[in-house]
């Protein structure tokens, strides 16, 4: 890791404290903004470095909120009474059952995620380009309207998550504390497989799958790898979301296909796909464009919001971070021959 | 369920007219909002995820000119084919339009350009028909008779029967025209290799203007369906979007009649499993079907190689 | 300086993000302005009725601050409302409620559209012990937790269509051969009217024989009705939202349907008397609010004066929506709190709702413990030929059965 690199982990992680600390007020839209990081880099690993565009992603995110309020609550009660749509019990959960709760469930989604996904995996990889895309769209917009059907889990009624005991001003920043750390390490993991064969590798897939087969490499194997990892930071994150929210319910909060799930894609093509750095930089401007305009522009928010989405589409077609290559590639450790040219210049 | 299935098949058999009925009106309705997408898919590679939103679009603009029109005392038959000429003609340009400003500038980047793009507009047309019609459901009473069967236990709304006739004379056209016009060759060819298309002289620029907002067109006639058969709202787009991606996925690309075809599939599935299974399942139905018709086709294919290998 | 770009930008970003969405953190009373705060849906699937609460609000607001506004202290305070959007998604709604209250300093909260919302936002207002009076969740759940800073104005969601099946029951010598179809919407609020129809069908030993629940982005329930045609129910009961009423008018005349008494929720909200006149006909409606009951306060006189005044603000009504109405009692509900209590602190205002007895233009409000309003009854209305609502009290009072237009 080269110092300049630490030198910007350092100062992200002091944003990252001193962000809370300074601007208290705000805490819970950071911890919103470190969950579209997460989103967006998750999305990066299979979308941008295998070449899946996958529009699913968000199933993970809505089964691991599941997963997780089914641990946390039957561990203490009966699910279906609980999730009744009387509501009738009044649920007390003491502080040592909350965190015990909440930590099992946490665990408990990204693992579970992570089952899903190479489930999902075994037939969905067989699929290409659109079909790919269309097919995980499909999945979500499937989970979404089955797990209202379920009665168990309180159907289309939803379930109330246990209330966090401890102070409300504290709320937010213990919840703020998992997205952080979530994203951070969501990040270092990405880091960490990029940096190995297995970055190659699927980069390769991305780059040809059938000569990459050929190379000898499983390619199943990779994807379903790419896609778990995916799915179990996605898993973790939708528990501690869920939890953050209070309240969740299928089609809304849980499996929003049409505004997460395709915020996420948004966000990573924004910053510029197939990097590390890309989604982050997306994540990080279309929430504050969102919020922004949210604030600001009341009742135009979502001209503003498409306008934008548009823009950035026409004119920074490589997203941000492919303009910052292309304008600063010592930078990137990029090295533009330019002896060659000049070679030929001379000639 | 048993009790539905016994409902449906020992029962009131003469159920199953309606449901047949009443899926393949659907059905059409879905096929043209998807046969639009297949279109620009096909032809241009855009994938258009504001194809919802076109046919909510037009839903409003109907909307707009149904009452003026239905209160300067002209009938309603006669009201239905001009709003509707109006309609497409309007929505063309506006699709025009879009091709200028969007569409254009993304049309040879990779897949999800356009999709993201496309995403963009629907956020702001969902907003800005909400801010010109307002939130509230609207409907447009087409006023048409309600034809009955069976002891009036099977109704047809005229209206229906009349979306029907539409979506097929709309299929055909768009299936001859491709097949006979200049046009039409000049935008096969161009689906088929732009580059050689270009070498030949033939005007992409103008092909692809011309598809998208053909496009545009249909959704908007589909869009008209949609108000006088079910309920429009600014934020309901989305349902027609995925419906359309689904159809077309499934049909496979560059297949039109298959595109009806899978409409029609759709429309009845969802009838059925709404009768079967219950209403809670409809639209997990449709996009159940579209993942098994994915993964049979996987099978196939793993068939097929084994074969030639 | 190309090292400056990269770290300017990843760093500023996290600071931006922070700072660039600064508002500014008003205080709850500035001046002489009391400031509301909601989180309503003016997007999504309940823009609609979104929209007819914050026209409740804004007239009641602008009502209140005609009059003089509110006195505290021996001073006129205005009312304000600062509204945020909350997409009809509760994860937003949740969020911006913490917004509210800790970026923009609201104490005082006026509630969401829709119990699903409601049950999101109110743990968090309740935490920060921020009292907030709703007029729009109706499910009972949410009364059931103990909250202390929680306030309906409305009766909760289960009085909503049981009236229908007392109704029914009192039609027939013998109520248990009753067949019941029901249709509800897969959302919150829906499946807790689900709840109140089906303990009044149990009690009566009824038979369920269709349970349907709508996927929310469904716009046709066409094979719902094709199995009500085919098992002949004596009652169908339909709830969802503005969407849910359309749907099915329209499809009952489309597919003539006829069903002896037919049951719903939010008739007026989505117009059906307007836009479905002849289907409309002989529907029985449940409301939390008509326009012709004897009552009245001081600020907007009876309740066909409310009526009047608010057709005048608004002339796109032919028939207010009782949404409207309720919105406009909680703002009456604070008003009366801040007087009551005579101080801005929270606590002092929170005790001073619990205390409220009052008679409004919206009927009695008093506060349970648990914070629903016992004070009120739900009515049942009957849209006749020419599209009016009238109240069915008794059996008697109903046109039985339905004669359709169609």
């Amino acid at each position: 890791m080269s110092s300049k690199t630490i030198m910007l982990y350092v100062a992200i992680l002091l944003a990252a404290i001193f962000g809370p600390i300074l601007f208290p007020n705000y805490i819970q839209q950071m911890a919103v903004l470190w969950v579209m990081v997460l989103m967006a880099s998750t999305w990066d690993a299979l979308g941008g470095q295998t070449g899946y565009n996958s529009l699913g992603n968000i199933t993970f995110f809505g089964a691991g909120m599941y997963i997780s309020a089914v641990i946390q609550i039957s561990m203490f009660y009966d699910v279906a009474e609980y999730t009744s749509a009387y509501g009738a019990i009044k649920p007390v959960f003491t502080e040592s059952q909350y965190y015990t709760g909440l930590y099992l469930g946490i665990i408990g989604a990204g693992l579970g995620s992570v089952l899903l996904s190479l489930f999902f995996g075994t037939f969905m990889f067989g699929l290409r380009g659109p079909y790919f895309a269309i097919g995980t769209l499909g999945l979500a917009v499937a989970a979404g309207q089955l797990t209202g059907t379920f009665d168990y889990v309180g159907g289309g009624s939803g379930i109330s998550m246990p209330f966090f005991p401890g102070d409300i001003e504290f709320r937010s920043l213990f919840f703020y504390g998992f997205c952080f750390g979530l994203a951070a390490l969501s990040h270092f993991v990405l880091r960490w497989m990029y940096s190995t064969q297995f970055g190659l590798a699927i980069n390769a897939i991305r780059d040809d799958e059938d000569k990459a087969e050929a190379m000898g490499i499983p390619t199943l194997l990779h994807k379903q790898i790419g896609w778990a990892v995916a799915a179990f930071f996605m898993g973790c994150v939708g528990a501690v979301f869920g939890n953050m929210v209070g309240f969740i319910e299928p089609v809304e909060v849980a499996f929003p296909t049409a505004t997460f799930g395709i915020f996420m894609v948004a966000m990573a093509l924004l910053g510029g796909k197939g990097t590390l750095w890309g989604p982050v930089i997306g994540a990080v401007l279309f929430h504050v464009i969102k919020e922004t305009t949210w604030t600001v522009l009341l009742g135009w928010q979502w001209v503003a919001l498409g306008l934008i989405l548009i823009v950035n589409i026409v004119y920074f077609q490589e997203g941000l971070m492919g303009w910052l290559q292309r304008k600063y590639p010592e930078f990137f450790g990029i090295v533009v021959d330019t002896s060659s040219r000049e070679e030929k210049a001379e000639s | 369920m048993l009790d539905n299935l016994q409902l449906l098949f020992v029962w009131a058999p003469v159920m199953n007219i309606q449901m047949i009925l009443d899926g393949i009106f659907v059905g059409a309705v879905f096929a043209l909002s998807a046969y639009g997408l297949a279109l620009v898919w096909g032809v241009m590679n855009v994938k258009n995820l504001a194809q919802g939103d076109f046919v909510i679009l037009g839903g409003y603009i109907a909307f707009a000119l149904y009452h003026p029109l239905h209160a300067s005392g002209i009938p309603p038959w006669l009201i239905i084919p001009i709003v509707l000429v109006i309609v497409m003609v309007s929505m063309f340009f506006f699709g025009t339009v879009v091709y200028r400003l969007i569409i254009k500038r993304v049309i040879d980047q990779d897949m999800f350009t356009s999709l993201l793009a496309t995403f963009g507009l629907s956020l702001l047309l969902q907003q800005v028909m909400n801010l010109i019609w307002g939130p509230e459901v609207q409907i447009i009473d087409s006023e048409l008779p309600i034809l009955t069967a069976f002891d009036s236990f099977v109704t047809i709304p005229t209206v229906k029967i009349l979306s029907l006739v539409m979506a097929s004379l709309l299929a055909v056209a768009v299936v001859v025209f491709m097949k006979t016009s200049r046009t039409g060759q000049a935008i096969r060819a161009t689906a088929q290799d732009p580059r050689a298309a270009r070498v030949l002289g033939i005007d992409t620029d103008r092909v692809y203007s011309f598809t998208f907002s053909l496009n545009a067109s249909i959704c908007g006639a589909a869009g008209v369906l949609v108000a006088m058969i079910w309920v429009i709202q600014p934020f309901y787009g989305i349902v027609y979007s995925v419906r359309s991606f689904a159809i077309v996925t499934a049909a496979g690309l560059g297949n039109l009649p298959a595109v009806i075809g899978t409409g029609f599939g759709l429309g009845l599935i969802e009838q059925y499993t709404g009768i079967i299974m219950g209403a809670e399942y409809q639209v997990a139905a449709a996009v159940v079907m579209l993942l098994g018709v994915l993964i049979w086709r996987q099978i196939q294919m793993r068939r097929h190689r084994q074969v030639v290998r | 300086m190309k090292l400056n770009a990269m770290k300017q930008m990843a760093v500023s970003a996290a600071v931006v993000a922070s700072l660039g969405m600064a508002g500014s953190a008003v205080a709850k009373v500035e001046g002489d302005t009391i400031t509301l705060g909601s989180s309503i849906s003016l997007t999504g699937k309940y823009a609609t009725n979104g929209l007819h609460t914050q026209r409740g609000y804004d007239y009641a607001v602008d009502v209140i601050n005609a009059a003089g506004g509110v006195k505290v202290g021996g001073k006129s305070y205005k009312l304000t409302v600062k509204y945020y959007d909350d997409e009809s998604t509760p994860a937003r709604g949740a969020q911006l409620a913490e917004r509210l209250i800790q970026q923009d300093g609201v104490e005082y909260m006026l509630g969401p559209y829709s119990s699903g919302m409601t049950k999101a936002i109110a743990p968090v207002s309740e935490k920060f012990g921020v009292p907030m009076v709703e007029a729009e969740g109706a499910s009972r759940s949410l009364f059931t937790q103990g909250y202390k800073y929680l306030f309906a104005v409305l009766s909760t969601s289960e009085q909503y269509l049981s009236t229908t099946i007392e109704l029914a029951a009192q039609t027939s010598d013998n109520p248990s051969s009753l067949k019941v179809a029901m249709a509800f919407e897969n959302d919150p609020f829906s499946l807790d009217v689900r709840e109140g129809v089906v303990d009044a069908v149990k009690k009566h030993g009824m038979k369920i024989v269709i349970d349907d629940k709508l996927p929310a982005d469904l716009s046709d329930m066409s094979a719902t009705l094709t199995k009500v045609k085919a098992i002949r129910p004596d009652v169908l009961i339909v709830s969802g939202h503005s969407k849910g009423a359309a749907t099915a008018a329209r499809q009952l005349e489309e597919m003539k349907v006829d069903v002896p008494i037919i049951g719903m929720t939010h008739c007026e909200a989505a117009k059906i008397q307007e836009k479905f006149p002849k289907s409309a006909k002989g529907i029985m409606c449940a409301t939390q609010w008509v326009e012709t009951i004897p009552k009245s306060d001081a600020l907007f006189g009876s309740a066909a004066d409310w009526n009047a005044g608010f057709k005048k603000a608004y002339p796109s009504y032919t028939s207010v929506p009782y949404q409207s109405a309720q919105a406009s009692a909680a703002v009456l509900v604070w008003a009366k709190a801040f007087e009551a209590a005579n101080s801005f602190d929270k606590d002092k205002v929170r005790d001073a709702i619990s205390a409220v007895e009052m008679e409004t233009f919206y009927g009695d409000i008093k506060f349970s413990a648990a914070g629903n309003n016992i004070a009120k009854p739900m009515f049942m209305r009957q849209i006749d030929a020419d599209g009016n609502y009238n109240l069915v009290v008794t059996a008697k009072d109903m046109e039985f059965p339905r004669k359709p237009g169609y």
